[in-house]
């Protein structure tokens, strides 16, 4: 065949290309683009709107905007309330995570074997986590209410407290940090129990059986064996509880909204009632931020760790 | 049916090359098995003629046309994967009917279609199960009935057999050649397995890194291997190879024979004593380990008998062999390629 | 030596046992309270001298009646189906897409842009929800309920993206090749093919999407004013306590209906969804 003959061949051919549905690279951007655009239009920038605000004067009624430079984080570390709420968000956060790692750890060994009824038992354990937040609360709000609550009956009635001991689980300081973090156990548990129930199912049977032989008695078998193999997920597990801990509002909110006298006052609410109630965007924006630094650091160091001792 | 053509057709992935210049051009209607190990670059060529990948450089052209800028439902082309890649949501009618849906064909037409090639896999009673419900053998047979039903120009066919068992492998080798005779479609058959390609091939392309190293129908690459990578990669046990200065000599275990073997024989023989290490009986053959006793002591030989000579072999003695000069093949040592024979056997 | 194995092994049994139990208990006991709560009459309700476990005066249907036909719960439910359905077509028209051009036409580039779509997710609503605010009046959207259709994406979208990519990533490339010799684009196979083959994973974003969309709090509670608009883990909360009055019957009603069945039907999922929260975050 000629060249030419050739040359108008091809041609032919590429106007009989269909054009961007059979090419994969303009396809897969295409087919990208939305998504992308979406979440730069209302992640990307609200975030960096968030920022801003953090470092200006912006409020809800003004229109005016001026950069203050770091003067909200300023006025923000010299209000004892944000003090506070700081110290408040870091017990709130720390305490609540040890106990979900250590209850979700000895739950997820414990629903490690098969039995009759499992399904429903998970389904049970689950609810916490799946219900709406502010509704699964609500129920908390009942039962920790200061006169009706079924905690105080049951206990005055078996003896534990005096007839005169009326608890308020929520208007007292300690009992109200004891109660908030109470519930978010309750509700973060299930998802931590799951996660880690992933990660026991992964290791092999074999695994086990090796330990059994070996002569591993029930805690070397657990604690050098099953935990160290599904450290990897622990330490994720570890990293989403963290950022809905140091980020969670709702629990808080409903319960007590900060109180008694701010007692219970973390960043995310205090953000709230500067911010929205308040109409202080740019305090308020200040005042959630504060702790996004520390909470990327800490994710991206938790992800670290769990990809460098990944066993596979 | 079209005749397959590449010219000078490259593939590269980053800094490695997968197909490095292959010129190759099928006959009209002609089963054509490219030969290879795996990494050879075999499968990247069936996929840049389907349009699955697309080349660095060089030209496709199916039935005269370039199609190297056409998407691959452009090409006239079936294909069958080494998975089969059955729709797993579409019972096996639907399978089959699809390509005929996908390219717009008469919907009244589309039932008898499907009911021509599932007659032809003998498929028909199966057309209403869904692949997951299916023997391996069923669905290597649905896919082709896929590809078939829409009656191409051109069957690409990717180690259709290799996720078969060893059993049913033969049987359905049989059975794809006879359709691929009453079809007389142009067929390019991917492979590793040297048993398929001999068996399947009108002709063979032998491909190493990228390159075909030898093109010719089966008995051709089998006795007159191109280099010294054909030589060794068709054949079990491999040919056995003596090398001296720039020369390499090679013959295949089952041309050296005991001398009593070649008596009466008109060409011109090599004589040679053979030292038996160790024999192996495999029922139909025998093979023999040892090396030669007076010349290249170091060269491990291993020799194909066929169960049918009654000789007594046994360990540790030497029996006098001989060797058509016509059968042992001379390469150059340091580019592989085929050369002139040379006196190699006088000066050892 | 063989009966004090058994017995070590009957305890171990036993404590297995009372730890599932102790925590099944502590998980589900809230949901038992709410729905004994919600038949339990008010004057039974608020005598602290009454043993809260029994009833002892008969159960009643008035707590369900007034959350029936004199809140808007019924609205508020319909709000929320509205919204969960809207968000749903929006994720899976935005995720889908996303998602296989991540799995397989974007090469190594989509593996990071997939990665850091997933972090996205980890950015927490309360970092957003005040610029979100100002952007929202901007648009003239506050109080109304396309604010939420609007902004629930930023949490479900990046997930769901993440988590399809894990599922079209496992889907052998041979069934979408073959889809294309036998005549469709890369498009059409990804849509005749791919997204049939896929239904498992999209009817997990879509649980996992509706649950979330009922959870949301903290932007409902932030841009929707109006009583007729509200979802319901807003609206139960705010039309049931009148100041210092608390109808826990009512509120307690709504609760529980709001919050089982979802679980339930969440529950069937949950393995797939879990997978995509572990593989996500370690695979990378």
């Amino acid at each position: 065949m000629s060249t030419a003959a050739e040359t108008a061949l091809r041609a032919r051919a590429r106007a009989r290309r269909s054009g961007v549905a059979d090419d994969e690279a303009r396809l897969g951007r295409l087919m990208l683009a939305p998504a992308v655009i979406y979440i730069v239009a209302l992640v990307g920038l609200p975030f960096t709107l968030a920022l801003l605000y953090s470092v200006s004067n912006v409020t809800v009624g003004s229109t005016g905007f001026r950069i203050v430079g770091i003067e909200n984080f300023r006025s923000a570390i010299e209000n004892p309330t944000f003090i506070r709420a700081l110290r408040n968000t870091l017990v709130f956060a720390l305490i609540s995570q040890a106990l979900v790692l250590i209850l979700a750890t000895t739950l997820a060994l414990a629903l490690q074997k098969n039995f009759r009824g499992k399904w429903f038992v998970r389904l049970l354990i689950l609810l916490p986590w799946v219900a709406p937040i502010s509704l699964g609360t609500i129920g908390w709000l009942w039962i920790l209410e200061p006169i009706y609550s079924v905690i105080n009956w049951t206990l005055r009635s078996i003896g534990i407290f005096g007839p005169n001991t009326w608890p308020i689980w929520l208007g007292q300081p300690r009992l109200a940090m004891a109660s908030v973090i109470t519930v978010h156990v309750w509700r973060l548990l299930p998802l931590a129990t799951i996660i880690l129930l992933g990660g026991l199912s992964s290791i092999p049977q074999d695994i086990h059986d090796a330990a059994a032989i070996d002569g591993a008695n029930f805690w070397r078998h657990h604690f050098q064996i099953t935990v160290p193999l599904i450290k990897p997920i622990l330490l994720v597990a570890l990293m989403f509880g963290l950022i809905f801990a140091v980020t969670d509002m709702i629990v808080i909110y409903v319960l007590t909204r900060g109180g008694p006298y701010d007692q219970t006052q973390v960043l995310a609410t205090l953000a709230f009632f500067t911010g929205i109630d308040g109409g202080d965007l740019a305090a308020g924006a200040a005042i959630a931020l504060f702790l996004f630094p520390v909470l990327a650091a800490g994710a991206i160091v938790l992800l670290r760790l769990a990809r460098r001792s990944e066993v596979v | 049916m079209a005749i397959v053509e590449t010219r000078d057709i490259k593939k590269r992935f980053g800094d490695s090359i997968a197909v490095d210049g292959v010129d190759l051009a099928t006959k009209e209607g002609e089963f054509l098995v490219l030969l290879g190990p795996s990494g050879c670059g075999k499968t990247t060529l069936l996929r840049m003629i389907a349009g699955l990948e697309k080349q660095s450089s060089g030209d496709i052209l199916i039935g005269g046309q370039v199609v190297n800028d056409l998407p691959p439902r452009a090409r006239k082309i079936a294909m069958v994967f080494q998975s089969y890649a059955l729709y797993p949501h579409m019972t096996v009618a639907e399978n089959i009917a699809f390509p005929l849906k996908a390219q717009g064909a008469k919907r009244s037409e589309i039932p008898g279609k499907v009911e021509w090639a599932a007659e032809m896999f003998g498929i028909k009673r199966l057309l209403e199960r869904k692949p997951r419900q299916l023997s391996g053998g069923e669905r290597q047979r649905v896919a082709l009935a896929r590809a078939m039903v829409r009656q191409p120009d051109v069957f690409l066919l990717d180690e259709p057999l290799s996720n078969l068992d060893a059993k049913l492998r033969t049987m359905a080798r049989d059975e794809l050649q006879q359709f691929q005779r009453r079809l007389a479609t142009t067929t390019i058959y991917v492979t590793h397995d040297q048993v398929e390609a001999m068996g399947l091939g009108d002709r063979i392309a032998v491909m190493n890194q990228g390159k075909v190293r030898q093109l010719g129908p089966p008995q051709q690459v089998y006795y007159d291997p191109a280099d010294t990578f054909v030589a060794g990669f068709l054949g079990s046990p491999p040919m056995n190879f003596f090398n001296q200065d720039n020369v390499s000599a090679g013959f295949r275990p089952e041309h050296f024979l005991p001398k009593e073997v070649y008596q009466g024989v008109q060409e011109p023989l090599i004589n040679l004593w053979f030292h038996v290490n160790r024999v192996e009986n495999l029922g139909a053959d025998r093979l023999v380990y040892g090396h030669l006793r007076d010349v290249f002591q170091s060269e491990k030989v291993i020799v194909n008998l066929p169960s049918t000579l009654h000789l007594h072999i046994k360990p540790g003695a030497a029996y006098e062999f001989a060797i058509k000069e016509q059968d042992v093949k001379y390469f150059d040592r340091t580019t592989g390629v085929r050369t002139e024979p040379k006196p190699f056997w006088k000066r050892a | 030596m063989a009966s004090l194995a058994l017995v070590r092994t009957a305890g171990a049994k036993a404590i297995t046992f009372a730890v599932i139990a102790g925590f099944a208990t502590f998980a589900a006991f809230p949901f038992a309270w709410m729905l004994i709560t919600s038949f339990k009459q008010t004057s039974d309700l608020v005598d602290p001298t009454h043993n809260p476990f029994v009833f002892h005066k008969p159960p009643t249907l008035e707590h369900l009646r007034i959350l029936f036909f004199h809140t808007q719960f019924a609205r508020f439910a319909a709000n929320t189906l509205f919204v969960g359905v809207t968000v749903v077509v929006i994720t899976l028209l935005l995720a889908v897409p996303a998602g296989y051009s991540l799995a397989r036409l974007t090469g190594p580039t989509g593996e990071k842009l997939g990665i850091a779509i997933f972090f996205t997710y980890l950015v927490p609503s309360t970092i957003l929800f005040i610029p979100m605010s100002r952007i929202i009046s901007t648009l003239g959207l506050q109080d109304s309920l396309w604010s939420l259709v609007l902004v629930y994406p930023t949490f479900t979208v990046p997930f769901s993206t993440w988590l399809l990519m894990g599922f079209f990533k496992v889907i052998p490339r041979d069934l979408e090749e073959a889809a294309m010799i036998d005549g469709l684009s890369r498009f059409g196979a990804f849509l005749k093919v791919i997204v049939p083959v896929s239904i498992a994973g999209i009817f997990t974003v879509i649980i996992f999407t509706l649950t979330l969309v009922m959870q949301e709090f903290v932007y409902a509670l932030t841009f929707i004013s109006g009583a007729s608009r509200f979802t319901i883990s807003v609206g139960v909360p705010t039309v049931l306590v009148r100041g210092d009055v608390y109808f826990w019957g009512s509120l307690m009603a709504g609760c529980f209906i709001a919050s089982v069945p979802i679980a339930i039907l969440y529950n069937f999922f949950v393995d797939r969804f879990i997978a995509g929260f572990t593989v996500g975050s370690v695979k990378g």
